[in-house]
């Protein structure tokens, strides 16, 4: 073992490997990269609404309570499926109202439980995250998440 | 201390010390929230407090890792620092950031990219200080001796600073916005900051064990090519359910499981220094940090890790409890954990005396690591739960939660032990007494293999 793997053998390996395996990730990223545009969300257009729904959604930091499609917080529910949930993901006008609703009523205030904080959003706000939301939703995720739930 | 301008380490030291304090003291009352969750609601909601518990966490560990190269380069390299006026540069710039990205937290500005949050000046900020940081390091490590050591550590600093213009990159198509998201977070802790924690645990070896360069070298060289072969198409293991080609369930599954193998063969090469060392360094703190961070990274990176990495589990698992049991131990383990050991090494050496404080220090270490392993247990046992129930039964996100507030309670039992421990750690760092509380016992003299 010593004499077989020198440490001119393990750097050597170290090098070459770490240069095959980035190219190879290089590759398969572009490949990626294309197949988000072109499959994965090929049917949904992005809309300005769409474009200021996410900066409204990381404008005021959503991802620090929720997780979206798995990623983000465990604090509060998975919100890449809750149009689905609600049951108006075909719907762009129920949506907005519906999200409208629940974001007027925020906080809760309700003792012992999780509370999530008024933001003050316009109207034109609330109309383009729920059409995030949708946009989102929307997208093929392999499936996941498992049920409703999220 | 051989040169006089690693004495800038202590500086960076210092700093990361205050952030560590705040980062923890950030988790303890995040972990309050769960408990009471109308506490602050008004003021202060869980978002914020969960950032500045992350981002304090990330630069602290930046800190200490460029503190460590400042401390290590001249050292390996045999010469004074490029410049320390740079270094202090640098510092102050990261430090105004830094302020700068809690204060506007604080009043609500910020961005919503996880981890990622810091205005878009701090984040400008932070390249600029990384590429001074990479000019300084790099014209000291070229103009003296070159080793092993320092090859990888500069490896890796040079190629995590790259990955940070993907901080700066955010895609309107969400896919692709998560997609380069994970290129920063993935390729940082499971593969460049895998380059400089092998680095540092060579330097820390090689000095505390006093075991040859060569093999030291040798083992440095096959971690770090384990770490990045197997590491860089691990990165699919975040591929599976944002939008990603479905090959990646299979890449991402199969080169994450061979990530423990880098964190295994750290633990191993730890173990192995120390058995082999004929060195019996008066600084048995630094020793057991060393071997402790180690054993706690292969245990909360390597089992934490793989419990969820392959595809069928995670599509069950991803996003619960289970992830913050896994992210816990692991930057615990290896990044929290291996910067402890590192200024609990380099401390007493920066100023000039001897080894100081080490029962108290020792003390703190199974304080923290206790609470560490407690709070992942109880997040395990809610994830299982939380899996179970809301991902296999169905059952709704908020009514699970309510059923796991036992857990949340031991969780947050648990941060107190770690904030007690990180408390107690910080003051055996900075206040030396003039005699030890407990006397360490003699050394006993150990026959060399
Ligand atoms: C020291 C090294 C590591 C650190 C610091 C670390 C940390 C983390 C953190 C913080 C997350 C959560 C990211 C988020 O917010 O979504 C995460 C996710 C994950 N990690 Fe690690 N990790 C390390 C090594 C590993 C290794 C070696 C494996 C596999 C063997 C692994 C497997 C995973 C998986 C599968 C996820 C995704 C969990 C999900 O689907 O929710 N990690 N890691
Ligand atoms: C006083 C001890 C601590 C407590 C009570 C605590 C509590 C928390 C809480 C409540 C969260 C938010 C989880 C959620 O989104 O639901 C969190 C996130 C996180 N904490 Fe801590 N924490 C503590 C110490 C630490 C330490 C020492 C580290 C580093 C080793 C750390 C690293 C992290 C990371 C990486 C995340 C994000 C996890 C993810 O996204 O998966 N925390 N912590
Ligand atoms: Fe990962």
């Amino acid at each position: 073992m010593a004499e077989i793997l020198t440490k001119t053998r393990a750097r050597n390996i170290f090098y070459g490997g770490s240069i095959f395996f980035v190219a190879v990730f290089g590759v398969l990223a572009v490949q990626s990269h294309r197949y988000i545009v072109d499959t994965a969300t090929a049917s949904l257009p992005l809309t300005p609404e769409v474009a200021l729904g996410k900066e409204v959604w990381e404008r005021h930091s959503c991802i620090n309570c929720h997780s979206l499609h798995g990623e983000g917080a465990y604090f509060a529910p998975e919100v890449g499926n809750v149009m689905t949930r609600w049951g108006v993901l075909d719907d762009p006008e129920a949506a907005y109202e519906v999200l409208d609703a629940w974001m007027q009523a925020q906080p809760s205030g309700i003792e012992g439980r999780r509370q999530m904080p008024q933001f003050h959003l316009t109207p034109e706000e609330t109309r383009a995250l729920s059409e995030f939301l949708r946009w989102a939703d929307e997208m093929d995720t392999q499936g996941w998440p498992p049920n409703d739930a999220g | 201390m051989k040169y006089q301008s690693q004495k800038v380490a202590y500086a960076y030291f210092l700093v990361a010390l205050a952030l560590f304090a705040i980062q923890v003291m950030g988790g303890l009352l995040a972990g309050w929230i769960y408990v009471s969750p109308n506490f602050l609601s008004e003021i202060l909601p869980f978002n914020i407090v969960r950032m500045i518990h992350t981002n304090a966490l990330v630069v602290w560990l930046l800190l200490g890792f460029f503190g460590a190269a400042y401390f290590l380069v001249p050292e390996e390299a045999e010469r004074e620092l490029y410049s320390a006026k740079l270094a202090y540069l640098q510092l102050a710039i990261l430090v105004i950031g830094t302020l700068g990205a809690v204060g506007s937290y604080l009043v609500g500005i910020h961005g919503g990219r996880e981890f990622l949050e810091q205005p878009l000046w701090v984040k400008f900020g932070i390249l600029i200080a990384a590429l001074i940081f990479l000019f300084n390091i790099t014209m000291t490590a070229l103009a003296g001796r070159k080793t092993a050591i320092t090859n990888v550590l500069l490896m890796g600093l040079w190629l995590l600073s790259l990955l940070w213009v993907f901080a700066i990159i955010n895609p309107e198509n969400l896919g692709l916005d998560k997609m380069y998201w994970w290129f920063v977070v993935h390729l940082w802790v499971e593969a460049t900051w895998e380059l400089v924690m092998a680095a540092i645990l060579a330097f820390l070896m090689l000095k505390l064990t006093g075991v040859d360069r060569e093999v030291v070298e040798k083992w440095l060289y096959i971690i770090v090519a384990t770490a990045l072969i197997s590491g860089i198409l691990g990165t699919g293991h975040h591929y599976y359910w944002i939008g990603t080609p479905g090959y990646w369930q299979w890449i991402g599954s199969i080169f994450s499981t061979f990530e423990v193998v880098p964190f295994f063969l750290m633990m191993s090469f730890a173990f192995v220094m120390v058995w082999k060392g004929r060195r019996n360094h008066p600084n048995k703190a630094a020793l057991l940090w060393s071997l402790g961070s180690s054993t706690v990274a292969f245990f909360g990176a390597g089992v934490w890790g793989f419990l969820h990495t392959l595809h069928g589990v995670n599509f069950y698992t991803h996003g619960t409890q289970i992830t913050a049991a896994h992210g816990h131990l692991a930057f615990y383990g290896a990044y929290v954990a291996l910067n402890l050991a590192m200024f609990t090494y380099a401390m007493p050496i920066l100023r000039n005396r001897d080894p100081y404080n080490q029962v108290i220090n020792m003390g703190a270490f199974w304080l923290m690591t206790g609470g560490m392993a407690f709070m992942t247990f109880t997040l395990t046992f809610a994830g299982t739960i939380q899996t179970h129930m809301q991902r296999v039964l169905g059952d709704d996100f908020m009514s699970v939660q309510d059923g796991l507030s036992l857990f949340y309670l031991m969780r947050f039992g648990s941060g107190v032990a770690v904030v007690t421990g990180a408390l107690v750690l910080i003051y055996a760092l900075l206040v030396a007494r003039r005699r030890e509380i407990i006397a360490p016992g003699s050394a006993q003299p150990v026959a060399g293999e």
